[in-house]
């Protein structure tokens, strides 16, 4: 049993003899002694030798794939060696929030290096430290759009479905309006937009959508700034290396998942949400900023600022309580863009696409597999299966792939990132071939 | 120091990608963006040296004493970061078939039995992600319960002065009103003023117990039951669960709801602002509640469901896994007698270093304390000028990270000092002798004081201009 305690008992005696009392107990004396638990029904401690097995065992329990084709708001895209040892360097990882500037000169440079890399990624002037994830942050956002006059939050069907849900939980808590914009051919329907009130606070696309659909963002600003509302665009941020970026399309606020960038899938989490916008936003962003100052001898220095915002200063007139956010994430994805560079990033958006339409072509020339939608998609994309989704799905997980996400019996969304070689691909329609002739 | 911006070349690049073996795809112009990122062109070894850089501009439990109140700095155990970094929980699809995360789901299951037996509760959310966020949804849950009997008029929740700002902050992002009610003297709640405000018209009480004072409320029962009896719920917040898990349990002292901090009880990194983990556990009553999935049950295997009147989501998938899964390892580490140590022992490092200053130093309240006491620098001031930030800084010299500063609200120039149980008697005796030789400067040299800190990688920084000419990234 471990406990790291750093005391021995011979201390632990002498360290109460200063305080003045006899026993440990005797700390405790102000807890109402019914309330005093003898034992607690929990296991005996383990050693580390053996708590690494049961560990162990219960991460052997889990089928690891090593050929992935399932994206749908999770990504498996290649994390370079140097991005895992940066990102493990102990000041990183057992820091605290950096309050005390002075001695956390490396932190706070990191993260200001990681706000000027989201505002390039994302061509908006300010981001901040981080949120929870994609999808609060994308309901963070629409806090900030929201006003006395605004109380109506819309979101576009196509967002991811976890988006859409924590959207609308975050409106319920808000007592806000909340509407799901409907999709035609798997896109966001504009004209739908014509119907909806003046008063609404602001609209929440994603691109590409969670079909993996490229949305005419640019049009969908237009239509919800005729509205008195705001864009929120949540962008894949992989695609952001080769697409428009939510600046270009007249978004007001680019948020999204940065688990693409060096995250591991780890079952869901911890991710990255990213959050940045226009200047004119910027004393609504929630969360921790950094900024550039100077110290007492004029040399440049970080701070944590513009805290007026923020729950410890401003209480229940805060917009957000976000206190502790995904800091050694977004570090990480610092790291990463890093290492990729802006031509490394383009090329790894490229290779996504490729191998996706590649994928798409090779699957659609199946009997029975046709795209679903007919719209421009980046690196995911729904096709039918002529034989159950289920059972394709069970032979290509036989083989070791973990095909594409089901939507239905018959329509599975697939994805493909720069990990996946010709070879895995040409793999992956054989053993589709195979299982589609068994079934005729 | 530069910045990365300022070490990129034209001409660098990566050798990550392999050739593109299949054929391009090209976007239509109209699709791509008009100009590229500026994202650094850097070499490996750039990168490298950069992070090292700044690592050693870092200060981390790992690097000394951290005794930060309210923020539980303790050793960060390196198995647990061996066991999230397995491939079987590292690389694992959010969205894998439930038949082939078993282990994760287990995992989970573990994990929300073993923290509901030491809290007291009855189910578990793991979806928030950090504390504040267990606190939005678990007064959520407060909001629902109410909604759910057809009680729309309980709209007040019930926080004391001394409360943590996310509290306020949390209630009221669910649309709460705030009724702040005064602490006593010693940060416990004020029953007659707690009494005056209850009525059909609040929802909750939130607290945090021990105190942020870091006394144990004796009148705790009295408070949750007058808070029951007048149809209310009462919400804990977790904070401060170090000096008390395996001793007592929150839902024994009355609280129906509870958000936990693995960042900080559980030992798990906070990566200097986050991943943290903020589950949300809860009395039955409010279990139907809780945010879609939790796990259950089906004949021979864990599976999702929503239940059945979730609040919703309020993120997408499942939590912040691989923090959970050190907390796990850290549980199974201590198991149940190591789990009260702990606790115990954090209590006694606290009171022992509190011993240490007490002849010098003012507390904010006498007598023995949980896992953290607050001292009072007010006479300080006023005798040499020297505030709570001063000795924070000074503290900086010596090479311990200050505690927690000018806080809780109610006491005036508040050092809030947190030692842990993961530090030595060594180390609290000569944080001990920096905090008393400080005591001294101020009286003696107090100028050195407003100076420091000296030794540290950059001076006083200028917040003022920082917060009133925002420059916020890096001008190309």
């Amino acid at each position: 049993m471990g406990n790291y305690i750093a005391t021995t008992a011979s201390e632990q005696e002498d360290m109460l003899a200063k305080i003045g009392v006899s026993s440990i107990d005797e700390l405790y004396g102000m807890v109402p002694q019914q309330l005093l638990v003898d034992k607690l029904a929990l296991p005996e401690g383990l050693s580390e030798i053996e708590v690494r097995a049961a560990m162990e065992d219960l991460a052997a329990k889990n089928t690891v794939f090593n050929i992935i084709f399932r994206g749908a708001g999770a990504y498996d895209h290649y994390i370079p060696a140097i991005v895992k040892q940066i990102a493990a360097k102990e000041e990183f990882v057992t820091a605290y929030t950096p309050y005390q500037a002075e001695i956390s000169q490396g932190i706070l440079q990191a993260i200001f290096e990681y706000q000027t890399m989201i505002c390039e990624l994302t061509g908006m002037d300010v981001a901040n430290a981080s949120a929870y994830d994609g999808a609060s942050a994308a309901a963070e956002a629409a806090t900030m759009c929201r006003d006395k006059k605004h109380n109506r939050v819309c979101i576009a069907a196509t967002c991811h479905p976890d988006t859409i849900e924590t959207v609308k939980t975050y409106c319920f808590a808000a007592d806000c309006e909340f509407l799901i914009i409907d999709a035609v051919d798997g896109l966001t329907d504009a004209a739908a937009l014509e119907t909806i009130a003046e008063d609404t606070a602001c609209l929440i696309v994603q691109q590409p959508n969670f079909y993996g659909l490229i949305e005419d963002a640019a049009a969908l600003a237009d239509k919800i700034h005729q509205k008195g509302g705001k864009l929120v665009l949540s962008c894949n941020p992989i695609a952001l290396g080769l697409l428009s970026s939510p600046a270009e399309v007249g978004a007001d606020i680019a948020v999204g998942e940065g688990q693409p960038l060096g995250l591991p899938l780890s079952f869901g989490g911890p991710y990255l949400g990213y959050m940045a916008c226009k200047n004119s936003l910027m004393r609504s962003l929630p969360g921790r900023i950094v900024g550039e100052t100077t110290d007492a001898d004029e040399q440049r220095a970080f701070v944590l600022t513009l805290q007026a915002r923020e729950q410890h200063i401003k209480r229940e007139k805060a917009l957000s309580s976000i206190c502790s956010n995904q800091a050694l994430c977004a570090l990480t994805a610092a790291v990463y863009l890093a290492v990729v560079g802006s031509s490394g990033l383009r090329e790894v958006a490229e290779q996504s696409a490729a191998k996706a339409h590649y994928l798409a072509a090779r699957l659609c020339a199946i009997d029975g597999f046709e795209l679903v939608y007919k719209g421009e998609f980046f690196n995911e994309f729904v096709a039918t299966t002529p034989i159950s989704a289920e059972k394709l799905l069970l032979e290509l997980e036989k083989a070791g792939i973990l095909g594409g996400y089901p939507l239905s019996n018959n329509t599975i969304l697939w994805c493909a990132t720069e990990k996946n070689s010709k070879a895995d691909i040409d793999h992956l329609i054989a053993l589709t071939e195979r299982a589609v002739s068994q079934c005729d | 120091m530069r910045l990365i911006f300022e070490k990129s070349r034209q001409g660098i690049s990566q050798s990550i990608l392999p050739s593109l073996d299949v054929p391009k795809y090209k976007f239509a112009p109209q699709l791509q963006r008009k100009t590229a990122p500026r994202l650094p062109q850097v070499t490996e070894n750039d990168l490298s040296r950069h992070y090292s850089q700044l690592a050693r501009r870092s200060y981390g439990v790992n690097t000394g004493f951290y005794p930060l109140g309210s923020c539980t700095m303790k050793y960060n155990p390196k198995i647990d970061e061996e066991i999230a970094a397995l491939s079987g929980f590292a690389a694992i699809h959010p969205l894998q078939p439930p038949r082939t995360v078993q282990g994760c789901m287990q995992a989970l299951e573990q994990t929300s039995r073993l923290l509901c037996e030491i809290c007291g509760m009855d189910e578990m959310t793991f979806q928030p992600s950090a504390g504040a966020h267990g606190e939005f949804t678990g007064m959520m849950l407060i909001k629902a319960y109410h909604r759910s009997r057809g009680d729309f008029d309980r709209t007040k929740i019930i926080v004391p002065d001394s409360a943590h700002g996310t509290n306020p902050a949390s209630a009221a992002m669910n649309g709460f009103s705030i009724v702040n009610v005064p602490s006593s003297a010693d940060g416990c709640v004020d029953i007659e003023a707690l009494k005056s405000v209850l009525g059909d018209d609040v929802a909750g009480l939130m607290l945090t117990n021990p105190n942020t004072m870091g006394l144990f409320d004796k009148n705790i029962l009295q408070i949750t039951q007058l808070v029951h009896d007048a149809g209310g719920l009462n919400y804990y917040d977790g904070a401060n669960l170090n000096a008390i898990m395996g001793v007592v349990r929150p839902g024994d002292m009355g609280f129906d709801v509870i958000h936990l901090n693995l960042h900080k009880t559980f030992a798990t990194p906070h990566g200097g602002g986050g991943p943290g983990s903020g589950p949300v556990g809860c009395k039955k009553i409010l279990a139907d509640f809780l945010p879609s999935p939790v796990l259950y049950h089906t004949c021979c295997a864990l599976d999702f469901a929503a239940p059945p009147q979730s609040i919703g989501k309020v993120r997408a998938f499942w939590g912040n896994f691989s923090v959970i899964i050190k907390a796990l390892t850290y549980l199974l580490t201590l198991g149940g007698e190591g789990i009260k140590q702990a606790a115990q022992i954090a209590v006694l490092n606290a009171n022992y270093l509190k011993s240490l200053l007490a002849d010098d130093y003012d507390l904010a309240v006498p007598g023995i304390c949980m896992h953290e006491f607050v001292l009072s620098l007010e006479r300080l001031k006023k005798e040499t000028g020297i505030s709570a930030l001063d000795i924070a800084k000074g503290l900086l010299d010596c090479g311990v990270h200050p505690p927690t500063i000018y806080f809780p609200l109610i006491v005036h120039e508040a050092l809030m000092i947190e030692p842990t149980e993961t530090e030595s008697k060594e180390t609290l005796d000569e944080a001990a002798a920096c905090f008393l030789k400080l005591y001294r400067l101020a009286y003696d040299d107090a100028q050195i004081l407003h100076n420091s800190p000296l030794t540290t990688p950059i001076h006083r920084p200028d917040d003022v201009s920082a917060a009133r000419n925002p420059r916020l990234k890096y001008q190309f």
